[in-house]
């Protein structure tokens, strides 16, 4: 092998060696495929082969009951794009995305700058705003549901006492369809926003202090640092969390599964809730793996937007 | 901010003047930012607490149409006890303890062999292998349980741990980490270790693994509260009750508890706190993994 030394003509003209020793970082051979076998079969028969044979089965009438399989070309697709359940199943997802966003990312914000000003307390603070990110979803929902009861639970009882309710018409939270939807919306952002505060706060803390004392020099008060340096540098961390937050929320399915069943009156039912229905309540393997398609095709779409906008910038 | 509205007392401040009224309008902001940070996050622990709360009254208590109060009158742990002796919850605590660690346990090795592999060696195929697991990065885990749970149970897993856990263990995004800090690690401890005669498997456990450390941390703790709280997967492979996750097992067989809120209370709390706990043991590196994401 003539790559094994390197004399001190190459070292000087070739692109600098990455690590300091000469001899053979890397040599052709088989060995590294061991490394990487027992994962990449793993992944084959777990992530490739079902992305496969989804599109397979998205073309035939298979079904749970396991009767024979017979191939029906588009058929199954066709009938995807004239389905109105299919329509509002991706509508009632994205009004969920447009209801929830906002908050999940707004008030993240707010609580990640009081958090980066309020040191002392940060441990308290910290644990407070994530620890509900920790907990499984049927915790948080069984707590909420509880808390959303009409009569006699939390949150009417709060309103009540306040004055903006009357104790003979409670308000109906997870039962009412104008509600339900902000109802999963109000415990989707006490649930997640931990996670969206904690980027938003480790961005905070990467700003260096001498930027706000130089403005401090110059004559800005603190209204003024928050709108001219603080979110301006905070713009790559927000766009970061709304395309992950877009990508979550076009998988969201638990909470509305386990708090209102998808009602009332399908107001809640969102697209992998459908797929679900399809495949497991409806037996149809086939039709429910088209309708997985296009969800998956959405969400490649957002996917690659985000590496785009993501990977450049790192550069 | 009321300290901002203070006026400045001459029109031709000196220096140093300037810094120290600026040093009094942060103290008085700054008690604003303490008080509504705390008052927020005193709501945001409401939920919580109203649970333990209500797990610590009697079923008379906690009923609905009773009043509310967030002191118990009458301590009582009825709730807890029923929940022990129907002896499901504590079985479910189990069945994720087993899914989580075996998720846990596999992603770590499979992984790291991968990310190593990727990382140290020049093999066939290697560009097309890995350009394969990277774009696997942009497939939705939901999007594939249709033909997922055909696979699984054409291979009579349903039902079983493993069927439960191995379709968790694909994680690209792990190879992907794994692989970027492998890249970053220096060749020279390991040029060393291979001198002395030792082979790849033990340069990458008694060298790489060892400088890896919080990485690998924060791998695992992050795999293990994912798959902890995966709902959709298990629910649709755990049919049986006995074979059910927590998190299953609460929502689809404690939902049927109905009315008695102190022991659904109760089975919040206790399914709430395990991870509560793994969280405030590894505050630390969970909170540098999420600020990981974000600083790439």
């Amino acid at each position: 092998m003539t790559t094994d030394t390197t004399t001190p003509q190459e070292a000087t003209e070739g692109p600098p060696p990455r690590m300091s020793t000469p001899p053979s970082p890397k040599r052709r051979s088989w060995t590294g495929l061991w490394f990487v076998l027992p994962f990449t079969a793993v992944y084959a028969l777990f992530l490739v082969w079902p992305t496969v044979l989804g599109l397979y089965y998205s073309f035939t009438d298979k079904s749970l009951t396991g009767r024979p399989v017979s191939w029906v070309g588009w058929e199954n697709w066709a009938e995807t794009f004239g389905d109105e359940r299919a329509w509002d199943a991706l509508w009632n997802t994205a009004v969920f995305t447009l209801y929830s966003t906002p908050p999940l990312v707004i008030l993240a914000i707010v609580f990640a700058l009081l958090v980066n000003r309020a040191r002392k307390m940060g441990w308290f603070l910290r644990m407070a705003f994530f620890a509900p990110f920790v907990i499984p979803v049927s915790v948080v929902t069984m707590i909420w549901i509880w808390m959303y009861q009409p009569d006699g639970g939390l949150i009417n009882h709060y309103l009540q006492m306040l004055g903006v309710q009357s104790a003979e018409t409670p308000t109906l939270w997870l039962q009412d369809e104008g509600r339900a939807m902000w109802s999963v919306v109000i415990t989707t952002v006490w649930w997640t926003i931990g996670f969206n505060f904690l980027l938003f706060l480790a961005a905070l803390q990467t700003i260096p202090k001498d930027v706000y004392e130089a403005s401090a020099i110059d004559g800005a008060n603190s209204w003024q640092q928050l709108w001219r340096i603080t979110l301006p540098l905070l713009k790559r961390t927000t766009a970061l969390v709304i395309v992950l937050q877009l990508i979550a929320s076009l998988r969201i399915f638990d909470q509305m599964y386990l708090m209102t069943g998808g009602g009332p009156n399908r107001t809640t039912e969102v697209a992998i809730h459908y797929i679900y229905i399809a495949g497991f309540e409806g037996y149809r393997i086939g039709y429910a793996s088209a309708l997985s398609y296009v969800l998956f095709v959405l969400i490649l779409i957002v996917s690659i937007v985000q590496f785009r906008l993501f990977s450049r910038k790192e550069d | 901010m009321t300290a901002l509205q203070q006026k400045p007392r001459s029109t031709a401040p000196d220096e140093r003047r300037v810094v120290e009224r600026r040093r009094k309008k942060v103290s008085a902001g700054t008690a604003l930012v303490y008080v509504s940070a705390f008052a927020l996050a005193l709501l945001w622990l409401v939920p919580l607490l109203w649970a333990l709360s209500t797990s610590l009254k009697t079923e008379t208590e906690a009923s609905l149409g009773q009043d509310i109060h967030w002191i118990p009158e009458n301590w009582s742990l009825e709730g807890y006890r029923v929940l022990f002796e129907r002896g499901d919850h504590l079985n479910w605590m189990i069945n994720s303890t087993i899914v989580s660690t075996i998720v846990t346990v596999l992603t770590l090795v499979l992984c790291v062999l991968a990310a190593y592999g990727f990382s140290r060696f020049d093999f066939p195929g290697k560009k097309v292998v890995f350009a394969a697991i990277i774009a696997g990065l942009m497939v939705p885990p939901q999007a594939l349980i249709i033909p997922l749970f055909d696979i699984v149970t054409a291979m009579n897993l349903a039902d079983t741990y493993w069927g439960l856990a191995l379709p968790q263990v694909v994680a690209p995004v792990m190879v992907f980490i794994l692989k970027r800090f492998f890249d970053a690690v220096p060749r020279d401890y390991e040029e060393a270790a291979k001198l002395d005669g030792a082979g790849h498997l033990r340069v990458l456990w008694s060298v790489i693994v060892p400088l890896s450390g919080p990485i690998m941390a924060a791998v695992g703790i992050f795999t293990f509260i994912g798959s902890w709280n995966n709902f959709l997967w298990p629910l649709l492979i755990a049919t049986d009750p006995s074979m059910m996750t927590l998190p299953v097992g609460l929502g689809v067989v404690a939902g049927g508890y109905g009315l008695f809120y102190a022991q659904n209370m109760a089975a919040a709390v206790l399914g709430a706190l395990p991870l509560l706990i793994v969280f405030l043991i590894f505050q630390k590196q969970i909170v540098k993994g999420v600020a990981g994401v974000g600083l790439k």
